[in-house]
């Protein structure tokens, strides 16, 4: 994670999600992972009762977990006179943005605003969609890091498609508020990238919540969380797979076995004869991928890679969403835009694998310039709080190359593009009316270093305000723990 | 690791070897940091160094001319904590030379340098944006061994070493890398070593007939603490929360040490007493996270805070992982610009990654500011340096400039157009 050269000592605290750490790589465990299927399945055959409960067949598209988010209360509000991004088209310039009842009403230089509306004044100020990070690992990976939540990796086995990543997930992890503060307002929380096929993702509303039920964005589609290369064969390396080809083998296994398993389900669903086939959690997941209920996130950061999964999901039927990290993403852009795969990528790093290696700047503008969907995410909850940063010097870097990235496209990058690989597009990502009025007031261009955020709404409610200290949003966690800022004179 | 390291290599600067070579960048805006900035500015360089700056140079006929009209000049920017060259691939252990097995969890007779690799495919990648000066810091361990500062010009190590050491590094804030079970004990451990580095000293021909206890440490390691104890060297100690950084304090006072604070998440909380103390502060200004029990009271504000109450912050990049760092020497000017975003003045900010690092370093004499006589190590960029949109135009290094393009560069202009042709030349 986060710290600087002289200081290991943070640095080995969050063995982390998909990035690098060979040092700390959880040790491969002989491991009883199969008897946690067993148990499983044993729960689910019906015994005495004459009919099941819910829970007991498979059905697709099931939400035993249902949302319970509810938008904050809410006024409208105008904001006047800002330049406005609107990742829906050219920049508009003395602008307003209505925001009602938790819609976008109204964005454009000719607005009236009702006279209850609570008026911001966006005088030299910009206005952008909320940023979306379709890589994040909060609440999973929680700060402070303690062994007690790290919750992210269950490496007890290749294939873990039967872990969800919102059991794991700790709503009072402090990293929330700050992401908040960065401008996030909807995140996808992923499992770590230990295993071949490491379980289900969840989508979230970054907000204040008792349960991670209350931050689950309603209707959101699940990913599954897949990773090609250095970190299954390396966490694996004992008991296998230990190469890049055992990794291939373990989808493509995990991949016929699903098949075997959507198959009877669906006969079993459509005509109901006999008893209903026996319940397995990994199956289940998979099953859904193949049914195109669940999309699928893959870690992959070699091009050669990235190639040989498009041919996998061909093999199988299911498609690919987005390749995350995608270092090498550029090589392939051509293969990307065909096969329309978007590509999640960073905006410099690399260097720290062999599979890393040729990381380059230039990445997010040379795949959007051929015509793939480009995605700066994060996989770090620094990072993620500063998307608007990353993504500029993304921007820039295509420029050095001769590749013209307007601001008004780069914005997508971190607003729309991801909003697609979350299949949310048309509910949030940019500034039209009638979408989720997720929005943020910047003090000037996102794309300057010096731009912090102002205030952020999620579904019309003011989320987070700068200028209001006391009302922030803390987590349970930082009451006691945390120090609190004491700024001098007052409360910026 | 050979002993005639630590103490005679602290001053290889090798202007000579330069051929006579004059250099004029004129009409930019000159940021000296040493004095007030000068618009229309020219910086006249010869044989490696600076030899005018001001409104009003004459540019001899011979010069080579670098038209900085519009754009901004500034010394290049000193990257105060990186392992540049020491780790280039952090998963594969042959490329990482940052770290020493020690005895005891002590390694002070470390030289890291020694194992630097000046063919590093990460330093032209953080050359072209504009850093030109770097310290690599050994890590690990309780202590860890010593710092360098090099310039990252074309040659071998010893061409592009300024100083080494320049500090020995060590770490109160890791019981388990120290070897200790609890952050008194690692105290105790420290002071054991700071005492036996005294006695030694004093009784270097008893110990050689084997006349002495035994000490905590070896005879190499004990010798490399003998500047320490004697004030001459700074003793680097990475700390975050605020009661390791009074423990750090605490050890200044009782052995007369030369105390840098690295990491200082907490440091608001302290900082009237570090500035009061003249201990300075290497930080960053991109991290709020609660993300270790050390470090709870992580702001952004941090490095502002304690440049306002006095203390001498010098900025270095904490953005991200130690491993991503490698790759990210160049991006010190994101850090710096996010200071200012949190409340450090722009000035500051300039002088934070300059002339703060090169005092901290004693080669303030050298480097740091565009002044008469200094090393010309000299950027010119597009815009404000800190801003995203600005480019490295120019990066002098020793009054030279490399351009070499990374591998990056390369990367970049194979696959600029798909499918990329491996045919052509």
């Amino acid at each position: 994670m986060r710290t600087h050269k002289l200081s290991a000592a943070v640095a080995v605290m969050v063995a982390w999600s998909c990035a690098p750490q060979a040092q700390s790589a959880p040790a491969p465990q002989a491991s009883p992972a199969a008897s946690a299927q067993t148990s499983t399945a044993r729960q689910d055959t019906p015994t005495a009762k004459s009919s099941p409960g819910a829970g007991a067949t498979s059905v697709p598209n099931a939400d035993p977990f249902p949302s319970t988010y509810r938008a904050f209360p809410s006024r409208t509000t105008v904001i006047r006179n800002a330049t406005v991004m609107t990742a829906a088209g050219p920049t508009l310039r003395g602008a307003s943005v209505l925001l009602r009842d938790g819609k976008i009403a109204a964005v454009g230089t000719d607005i009236t605003a009702p006279s209850d509306a609570v008026v911001v004044d966006g005088t030299g100020k910009y206005v952008t969609p909320g940023i979306i990070d379709t890589h994040s690992h909060l609440g999973v990976y929680s700060a402070p890091g303690s062994s007690g939540n790290s919750d992210g990796n269950e490496a007890t086995n290749p294939v873990t498609a039967y872990v969800w990543a919102e059991h794991s997930v700790w709503p009072q992890d402090p990293q929330f508020p700050r992401n908040l503060a960065g401008g996030v307002t909807t995140l996808q929380v992923l499992p770590g990238s230990a295993n071949l096929i490491g379980g289900r993702s969840v989508v979230l509303h970054v907000v204040p919540s008792r349960t991670v039920q209350g931050m689950k964005f309603p209707g959101a589609k699940y990913g599954l969380k897949m990773a090609c290369g250095e970190n299954p064969k390396r966490v694996y390396a004992n008991r296998g797979p230990s190469t890049r080809m055992g990794n291939v083998a373990g989808y493509r296994t995990a991949w016929i076995n699903a098949e075997a398993y959507r198959r009877k389900w669906d006969k079993w669903n459509a005509d109901h004869q006999g008893d209903p086939p026996s319940r397995d959690l990994n199956n289940e997941t998979l099953a859904e991928v193949l049914r195109g209920n669940i999309y699928v996130h893959n870690h992959c950061y070699r091009a050669d890679e990235m190639a040989q999964m498009m041919d996998i999901a061909k093999e199988f039927g299911y498609s690919i969403r987005s390749f995350h990290h995608g270092v090498e993403a550029y090589k392939i852009a051509d293969l990307l835009a065909r096969d329309s795969i978007s590509a999640s990528v960073w905006a410099d790093w690399g260097g720290f694998k062999m599979e890393a290696i040729d990381g380059v700047k230039a990445n997010a503008a040379i795949v959007d310039h051929a015509g793939a969907r480009a995605i700066i995410h994060s996989d770090d909850p620094s990072g993620s709080q500063r998307l608007n940063q990353e993504a500029a010097k993304a921007m820039y870097a295509g420029r050095d190359v001769g590749i013209t990235i307007t601001d008004d496209q780069a914005i997508k990058w971190i607003t729309i593009n991801p909003a697609w690989a979350l299949g949310l597009q048309d509910r949030i990502g940019s500034l039209e009316t009638g979408k989720n009025a997720d929005v943020i007031l910047w003090s000037g261009n996102p794309f300057s270093v010096y731009s912090r955020t102002e205030k952020v709404w999620v579904d019309g409610a003011l989320m987070f305000d700068r200028t209001d200290r006391a009302q922030r949003w803390k987590t349970d966690f930082e009451l006691g723990f945390v120090p609190e800022l004491r700024l001098p004179g007052g409360s910026r | 690791m050979r002993t005639l390291t630590w103490k005679s290599l602290s001053l290889l600067v090798v202007a000579s070897a330069l051929q006579a070579q004059t250099v004029a960048i004129t009409g930019g805006k000159v940021y000296t940091v040493s004095g007030a900035p000068i618009d229309n500015g020219t910086v006249l360089i010869r044989n490696g160094r600076i030899a005018e700056v001001g409104a009003n140079v004459a540019v001899p006929a011979d010069a080579q001319r670098i038209d900085a009209t519009g754009k901004i000049v500034t010394p290049g920017l000193i990257n105060s904590a990186t392992e540049l060259g020491l780790v280039d691939i952090s998963a594969e252990r042959p490329t990482r030379d940052m770290s020493a097995r020690g005895t005891n969890a002590i390694a002070a007779a470390f030289t890291v340098w020694e194992g630097f690799n000046p063919a590093s495919v990460y330093l032209a990648p953080a050359r072209n944006e504009g850093i030109t000066t770097v310290v690599i810091a050994p890590t690990g361990g309780l202590v860890s061994g010593q710092a360098a500062v090099l310039d990252l010009v074309d040659g071998s190590m010893s061409d592009m070493l300024i100083k080494a050491p320049v500090g020995i590094i060590a770490h109160i804030d890791d019981q388990q890398s120290a070897n200790a079970n609890s952050r008194g004990e690692l105290l105790v451990k420290l002071r054991e070593l700071l005492e036996d580095a005294r006695v030694y000293a004093r009784r270097k021909s008893e110990f050689e007939r084997a006349q002495t206890r035994d000490f905590v440490a070896g005879r190499l390691d004990l010798e490399a603490m003998i500047p320490v104890v004697e004030g001459r060297l700074p003793l680097i100690v990475a700390a975050d929360r605020e009661s390791d950084i009074e423990a750090a304090l605490r050890l200044m006072r009782e052995y007369n040490l030369k105390l840098i604070i690295a990491g200082g998440a907490e440091g608001w909380l302290v900082a009237d007493r570090l500035a009061a103390a003249k201990v300075p502060v290497l930080t960053g200004a991109m991290t709020n996270i609660p993300q270790s029990f050390s470090a709870l009271g992580s702001y952004q504000e941090n490095a502002a805070m304690m440049r306002r109450a006095g203390v001498d912050v010098i900025l270095i990049g904490d953005a991200g992982t130690g491993d991503a760092e490698t790759f990210n020497v160049r991006n010190l000017k994101q850090e710096a610009g996010n200071a200012v975003a949190y409340g450090m003045g722009w000035d500051d900010a300039l002088r934070a990654v300059t002339l703060a690092p090169a005092r901290m370093l004693g080669i303030a004499d050298r480097y740091g500011s565009l002044e008469v006589g200094k090393v010309a190590d000299v950027v010119v960029w597009s815009g404000d340096p800190f801003e995203f949109s600005s480019r490295a135009e120019h990066v002098l290094v020793r009054g030279r400039e490399i351009g070499t393009p990374s591998r990056q560069d390369m990367l970049e202009q194979r696959y600029r157009t798909l499918p990329p042709d491996y045919r052509k030349p």
